[in-house]
């Protein structure tokens, strides 16, 4: 039983271990620095060795010592298999190996004698590793967007895992494809364009949804149950079986390749949400206060503009921030509805240099950039917003 | 008393939501509506321009004679499918100005030249041209004569309006060979893009629910795909995973895992021997799965984390005392407690994901094998610019999607009856 207990501990720890310099050893190669083998036996049998170390010591030794001595034995073993490479490569080994050995110092054999120690010894890697799996598969695709657009061609052909940025090469030289990006691809204007749909339709949205949200949530009148449960069916319909009407329709009428017939459709499709999200926060509204301000003599316009509004300000601005990030992030209708670039948004210009002519790699994903970085520094700033708005409107994506 | 206040909330009420409904019933309810009407027709693409009578003014000048001259309006039907009935031409003309001779079509009244075109064919041509003269022998000038344009009218019928209809469209989606292929694809890439969601949503939001350094910046970072314009992440993918310059393939040519290039997103199926058989695996689609899953698993994510912090924690501690390892306090606690949340997100996401374009079409185009319901409704549409086809489409997956809204409902009364 303790010698089964002792091999699976050696075992999943070593191979935690070996996974961790792994995801170090990627991010290294992506730094363009040539490193082509994982070296799995030998790290492995090693890692196994210096866990066997860790548990027969146990807490003989000072903990701190103990995992310092650890860490740098596994670095400098490393250090000799594979060589050739920059001192900064090692010290991320060193700390990863530090980390590793932080984690286990307070293990010895009583602890592997207790009921499940090895689970959750494997759920605690788990975790550990998973977070960090997690952080790098999302992360990276962000930071590849970025790099690429301070690269050049050639160089992106050169080495195309080198994603290091060369700080050197002054900034001038480092923004140059967004300088082109701005000036030769238009790029200023279809922000504009994009600032004033959205914000357009952040606005239209909440002038028309917040009196019929109040009508929902507090009076009375015929038909209102079919109304509430009629905005969520409706909000279930996706855009691709609106889009070929809506295409005829626009056609017939000359709305298409202009910015009101944008407005129009994002308005009517993110108004279901915004009335259904701001009536279950009207109705957490105390009655009470209404009926006080109906004796001060208010009508239904002042009761909204001056105690409804106020009360309700931070579900107000979740459902503007969410709107505008529909409104932002859309593209199907924006691809059905524009041709012309006068009137493209910044969704529908990079879908246009993808699909025109050659477009370099690296004004595509400046084009990107543009286009992801304001919606990420909304989303970061105004988290607690946001993320009530997706909540509440997660119904749709 | 009470009786008119009731009165008066009711109209308020009906004011305060009209304008919403107005938009809505226009611009979501009326097209879903037209769709079956469209989709009943024998509609395309180019069927769409409403045709026009057009004229193109030309003035030339008659030899050695310059107080005379010559208009020629080059007259044409822009429908290369429609006739165009009862067109009516209409030109101003300055003063001192007359015609020395007229058609019986036309009149010359009063510095206005008014003629009855009568029927238009399709792509009908005709030149008119009529000479006019300066009554008091004075130059014309053809700077004058050009300014005025020369106005049309005329009636077309609007093939969306007539009453023809023809079942066609619908024979042709139900007896297409590929629509079987077609259907399978759509549930395959639902079906797995929306469990792969959910046990990823699952497994961060476990990782997530534990207290560690950077838990905050964690959610936030956890949410990016989700948050993030697709246009911009599905090119960067494309990139990711080009077959000669991307870096998932150089990565794994790097360290000797794979040996030549894979084509991620433009092969259809990839053959693996597993255990002795062969399978076969449909590469391009698995390659939209995992992107699909990649962009909407931190929706499951958000949606279970909020659940699992609402377990309560006396729930574990019971267990510890009872000597639960870490599987079964998953199963017996964790699970039971988010399996409603579960429910709700599989039936919301299958849904969504049913309906899903950006992503497929910014990705493959709906290639290799990727073709799924809401492609193709663009392609019959817009690629080979059936609009009727297009519509029928469109029908299908209305009629899939009202058998998927009955069942969540269904579900959530189910769920509400419960609570």
């Amino acid at each position: 039983m303790k010698i089964k207990n002792i091999f699976t501990y050696c075992f999943i720890s070593s191979l935690f271990l070996f996974s961790l310099i792994c995801i170090w050893k990627i991010l290294v190669t992506l730094q363009g620095i040539e490193l082509t083998n994982f070296n799995f036996n030998k790290l492995f049998i090693f890692g196994i060795i210096l866990c066997t170390i860790n548990l027969l010591i146990g807490k003989k030794l000072n903990l701190n010592i103990k995992i310092t001595i650890l860490a740098l034995l596994f670095s400098i073993f490393d250090y000799f298999i594979s060589k050739n490479l920059p001192i900064w490569y090692s010290f991320g080994i060193f700390l990863i190996s530090l980390f590793f050995f932080n984690n286990i110092k307070n293990y010895d054999k009583n602890f592997l004698s207790k009921n499940h120690s090895s689970q959750k010894l494997f759920f605690n890697f788990l975790t550990i590793f998973g977070i960090t799996l997690f952080s790098f598969v999302i992360l990276f695709p962000f930071y590849m967007m970025l790099v690429t657009s301070f690269k050049t061609q050639a160089l992106l052909l050169l080495n195309p895992l080198d994603f290091s940025i060369n700080f050197a090469q002054g900034l001038p030289e480092l923004f140059k494809s967004y300088f082109i990006v701005f000036k030769d691809y238009n790029f200023g204007r279809y922000m504009l364009t994009s600032t004033i749909v959205s914000l357009g339709t952040v606005i239209i949205t909440l002038i028309f949804a917040i009196p019929a949200a109040y009508a929902v949530a507090r009076l009375n009148f015929f038909g209102k149950n079919f109304l509430s449960t009629s905005i969520l069916i409706i909000y279930l319909f996706p855009a691709i079986v609106l889009v070929i009407p809506l295409y005829t329709i626009f056609s017939q009428l000359g709305l298409r390749n202009s910015i009101e017939g944008l407005l129009i459709v994002y308005t009517a499709t993110t108004l279901p949400v915004a009335i259904y999200m701001l009536q279950g926060y009207f109705k957490s509204i105390p009655k009470e206060l209404e009926e006080a301000g109906i004796i001060d003599g208010q009508n239904w316009l002042g009761i909204i503009f001056k105690i409804i509004l106020p009360l309700s300000l931070p579900a107000i601005s979740s459902v503007a921030l969410y709107v505008f990030m529909i409104a932002w992030n859309e593209f199907l209708f924006s691809l059905m509805f524009l041709d012309r670039p006068n009137t493209f948004t910044l969704s529908r210009a990079i879908q246009f240099l993808n699909v025109g002519a050659e477009t370099p790699r690296q004004y595509l994903m400046a084009g990107s950039v543009v286009v992801t970085l304001p919606i990420l520094i909304i989303f970061v700033y105004f988290e607690k917003y946001l993320v009530s708005g997706l909540t509440a409107g997660s119904v749709k994506g | 008393m009470s009786s008119k206040l009731a009165k008066i909330e009711k109209r308020t009420a009906y004011l305060l939501i009209l304008p919403s409904v107005l938009l809505v019933f226009s611009i979501i309810l009326f097209p879903i509506f037209s769709n079956i009407w469209i989709s009943f027709k024998n509609v395309e693409l180019k069927d769409l321009r409403i045709p026009e009578p057009r004229a193109k003014k030309l003035v030339k000048s008659i030899n050695d004679n310059p107080n005379q001259i010559k208009v020629i309006y080059k007259l044409r039907n822009s429908s290369l499918t429609q006739e165009i009935t009862n067109v009516k031409f209409k030109d101003k003309y300055p003063d001192d100005i007359e015609p020395i001779s007229l058609n019986n079509k036309c009149q010359f009244k009063s510095n206005l030249l008014k003629c009855e075109l009568g029927n238009w064919p399709k792509k009908y041509r005709e030149n008119l041209e009529i000479v006019f003269q300066n009554i008091n022998n004075q130059e014309i000038s053809k700077k004058e004569l050009k300014s005025y344009k020369p106005k049309l009218s005329g009636k077309s019928q609007n093939i969306l309006l007539t009453y023809e209809f023809t079942l066609n469209n619908f024979k042709k989606v139900i007896k297409d060979k590929a629509f079987i292929d077609l259907l399978s694809t759509t549930f395959y890439y639902t079906f797995f893009g929306t469990i792969g969601a959910i046990v990823f949503g699952i497994l961060a939001a476990q990782m997530v629910n534990q207290k560690f350094f950077g838990r905050t910046f964690m959610r936030s970072v956890l949410l990016f795909p989700y948050v993030a314009p697709v246009v911009a992440l599905a090119y960067t993918w494309e990139l990711l995973l080009d077959p000669t310059s991307g870096t998932l393939n150089n990565l794994l040519i790097n360290y000797q895992i794979i040996d030549g290039p894979i084509n991620l997103l433009g092969q259809k199926y990839v053959t693996l021997n597993i255990l002795g058989f062969d399978f076969k695996l449909r590469l391009a689609l698995t390659t939209v799965i995992i992107f699909e899953i990649w962009r909407y698993f931190p929706l499951a994510f958000l949606f279970i984390l909020a659940r699992l912090q609402a377990v309560p924690k006396e729930l574990y501690e019971a267990a510890d005392v009872d000597g639960a390892n870490p599987i079964q306090k998953f199963l017996n606690i964790t699970l039971p407690q988010i399996l409603a949340v579960i429910s709700i997100l599989f039936m919301i996401r299958f849904i969504w994901n049913f309906n899903k374009f950006e992503d497929i079409f910014l990705l493959t185009g709906g290639a290799s094998g990727t073709r799924t319901l809401p492609i193709n409704v663009y392609q019959q549409g817009f690629s080979i610019g059936d609009i009727g086809m297009g519509s029928a489409v469109s029908i299908v997956i209305v009629v899939f999607l009202l058998i998927f809204m009955f069942i969540y409902f269904k579900l959530l009364g189910k769920r509400a009856d419960e609570n």
